[in-house]
């Protein structure tokens, strides 16, 4: 079997604020068609993460290659093109919604913004996208104000589609909204998803919406990756003590070991491993050495000194 | 349920507000009643209701709201007192907490000045007695140098531990009820875990009864006794937690678990429930589930009758005896 094609990766990616690491030397691969999801904390880097993925801020430090090429190399017009095909989705739909056009304006817009189609012919495919994401075509000729949040996400996953993209990069794109709802916007980015064969790149802080839409996931923690693999590998047998606590601590799980403390600033991250400070297995070494992230074979990767390679990897 | 252990009985209870010039129900027919030491999850998608409900029993409604029923707290009917009255005993006898600490906490006052304003008007202590209260509060809610904490402002600690200081707060005065309106949403579920195990500490420790509010009934599931789940303004279905996520009678207690993706499942899509809420003021004027309902048929036209705990005239099997 020849290996999943690379649609995007990172490698080291870094980036700093002032004293504040938020990113440290991140580096994964996006394969094209999954479903990859980010999890983690506040403060872990996912969201920082997600926009050095789309150039929306310039990394500190390392590269970014999507279709083989570095979008950290190119210049401003290029990297506008190559935008069409990286969208991206955000927790507040409002915030991303100019409220002066109607939905049907906000829709067209990026084919205008990529010269999609023919002029004319932009208001109908509006109209189409619409259909898709489930809103009446009257929709097209309101405001955003005048629809509910998950109506409104509705609107941000069309205008998203309007560009063809390759690539979704949702960021809490379910976070705001009702259980209910919710369910719907799930069911509605991976009916897309099927349809459009697109890669989504899923960031959230709910692992019960992580475990429900991904293929695999990568769990930072400071600033980091310290575990990745697959959904069933992650949720079901997760290796790194912090997995382990952070799974342990989601809803509907048996109340089993709490973890201690809060994620320290990333102004001020320990020396060695991160999480060594709230760490029940911390032991000397993990104060000095810092441990990278290592493959465990099976495709599983883990940043624990801990967490030794099976067998077969090592061979 | 012995009387006496009767912490606070709510009996048709309704709460309307002016929308658009006009005086609109957004709770109707609420009933609900919380013994010592029991905790009872209010449960719902935004705009059911539950706030306004807890709103109208800390005696904080909306301007203009009109509130209607009995809100009995140990023995003593609220909705009779002057404002005044309702502020001492509400101060006193209701601890809140919620969703977002920073909207509980005051930017500018320093932590010990708010910790000690509640504590010398309500139990009439002297500054310095206050303050050492305060201090002995903090360490209970698992903070030490509270000393440091209570020189210090909000902004400065994390939302943890603003968290546990609202939390220090809702206590201080020895309250018998204490609300809290989904303390744990805003926050990482690493502390959200740790807040939930403070407030089970807490409410064994003190006795205290618990109303806990909240969109997620599976992240109170272990933490309360009773369930209330609420759908346009009414309360649809009362019941043990865990038995409304297994065997919901309602079929929107039933909608409302199939939509939570679970950890370990395996389906392909979620059950979501097909339409929207109805906006207040636009409720069906019978059952207000039912244009949303897979089940409802022509007497769901009627409106229902709250019955062996279910407003429901179709209700799912019944639990297991």
């Amino acid at each position: 079997m020849s290996p999943p094609e690379k649609l995007l990766e990172a490698r080291d990616l870094a980036k700093t604020f002032g004293k504040v690491a938020a990113v440290r030397g991140v580096s994964f691969a996006l394969r094209r068609g999954e479903t990859f999801g980010i999890v983690g904390e506040s403060g872990s880097g996912k969201s920082t993460l997600a926009r050095l993925l789309l150039r929306l801020i310039e990394p500190s430090g390392g590269g970014v290659h999507f279709r083989g090429r570095d979008l950290t190399s190119l210049g401003r017009e290029e990297m506008r093109r190559e935008r069409r095909h990286i969208q991206m989705i955000f927790q507040d739909p409002f915030g991303s919604l100019n409220p002066r056009m109607t939905v049907g304006e906000l829709v067209a817009e990026p084919m205008h913004a990529h010269d999609i189609g023919e002029r004319g012919d932009r208001g109908a495919r509006a109209l189409k996208l619409l259909d898709e994401v489930g809103l009446p075509a009257a929709a097209g000729a309101r405001y955003p104000h005048e629809f509910s949040g998950g109506q409104r996400q509705r609107i941000a996953i069309a205008r998203a589609l309007a560009s063809e993209p390759a690539l979704i990069v949702a960021d809490e794109p379910v976070s705001a909204l009702d259980v209910s709802v919710q369910a719907q916007v799930l069911n509605l980015l991976l009916d897309l998803k099927e349809r459009h064969g697109m890669t989504l790149l899923f960031i959230s802080h709910d692992l019960r919406v992580v475990e429900f839409i991904c293929d695999r996931i990568a769990v930072m923690y400071l600033g980091e990756i310290v575990e990745l693999g697959d959904k069933a590998a992650i949720c079901g047998e997760p290796r790194h003590p912090y997995t382990q606590a952070l799974f342990a601590s989601a809803p509907g799980r048996p109340k089993t070991a709490r973890l201690a403390g809060e994620i320290p600033n990333a102004a001020d991250v320990p020396s060695g491993c991160a999480f060594r400070t709230r760490c029940p297995r911390a032991f000397d070494r993990c104060a000095i050495d810092h441990p990278p992230l290592r493959a465990l074979g099976g495709e599983r990767f883990a940043a624990c000194h801990l967490v030794e390679p099976a067998a077969e990897a090592v061979s | 349920m012995n009387a006496l252990a009767t912490i606070l009985e709510v009996r048709g209870l309704s709460v309307s507000l002016p929308i658009g010039g006009k005086l609109t129900p957004v709770v109707t027919d609420m009933n609900l009643s919380i013994a010592r030491g029991e905790a009872v999850a209010l449960v719902g998608e935004s705009g059911c209701g539950k706030s306004m409900t807890a709103r109208a029993i800390i005696g904080l409604p909306p301007p203009g709201a009109e509130i209607a029923g009995s809100i009995v707290l140990k023995g003593q009917e609220l909705t009779q007192l002057t404002p005044s009255e309702r502020r001492r005993i509400g101060g006193r006898e209701i601890g809140f907490i919620f969703q977002e600490p920073m909207t509980s906490l005051h930017p500018t006052l320093s932590i010990g000045a708010q910790m000690t304003d509640g504590l010398r008007y309500h139990l009439g202590l002297s500054r310095t007695a206050a303050l050492e209260r305060a201090r002995e509060l903090l360490d209970r809610v698992g903070i030490p140098r509270g000393r440091d904490i209570l020189a210090g402002h909000a902004h400065q600690l994390s939302g943890g531990m603003r968290q546990r200081v609202v939390i220090a707060m809702a206590i201080a005065c020895g309250p018998s009820l204490v609300i809290a309106d989904e303390p744990t949403t805003a926050l990482d579920v690493t502390i959200q875990a740790q807040v939930l195990d403070l407030l089970a500490r807490m409410r064994e420790e003190l006795g205290l009864a618990m109303l806990y509010i909240t969109h997620d009934l599976e992240v109170v599931a272990d933490f309360c006794d009773r369930a209330i789940v609420m759908y346009a303004g009414d309360r649809v279905e009362d019941g043990q937690p865990e038995q409304c996520l297994t065997r919901p009678r309602h079929p929107y207690t039933s909608g409302l678990v199939a939509a939570i993706p679970r950890m370990g499942g395996t389906s392909a899509r979620l059950s979501p429930i097909p339409g929207q809420v109805p906006p207040v003021g636009a409720w069906p004027a019978g059952c207000r589930f039912a244009p949303r309902c897979a089940i409802a048929d022509e007497i769901c036209a009627t409106r229902p009758v709250f019955d062996a705990g279910v407003r429901c005239w179709r209700p799912l099997a019944s639990p297991a005896p």
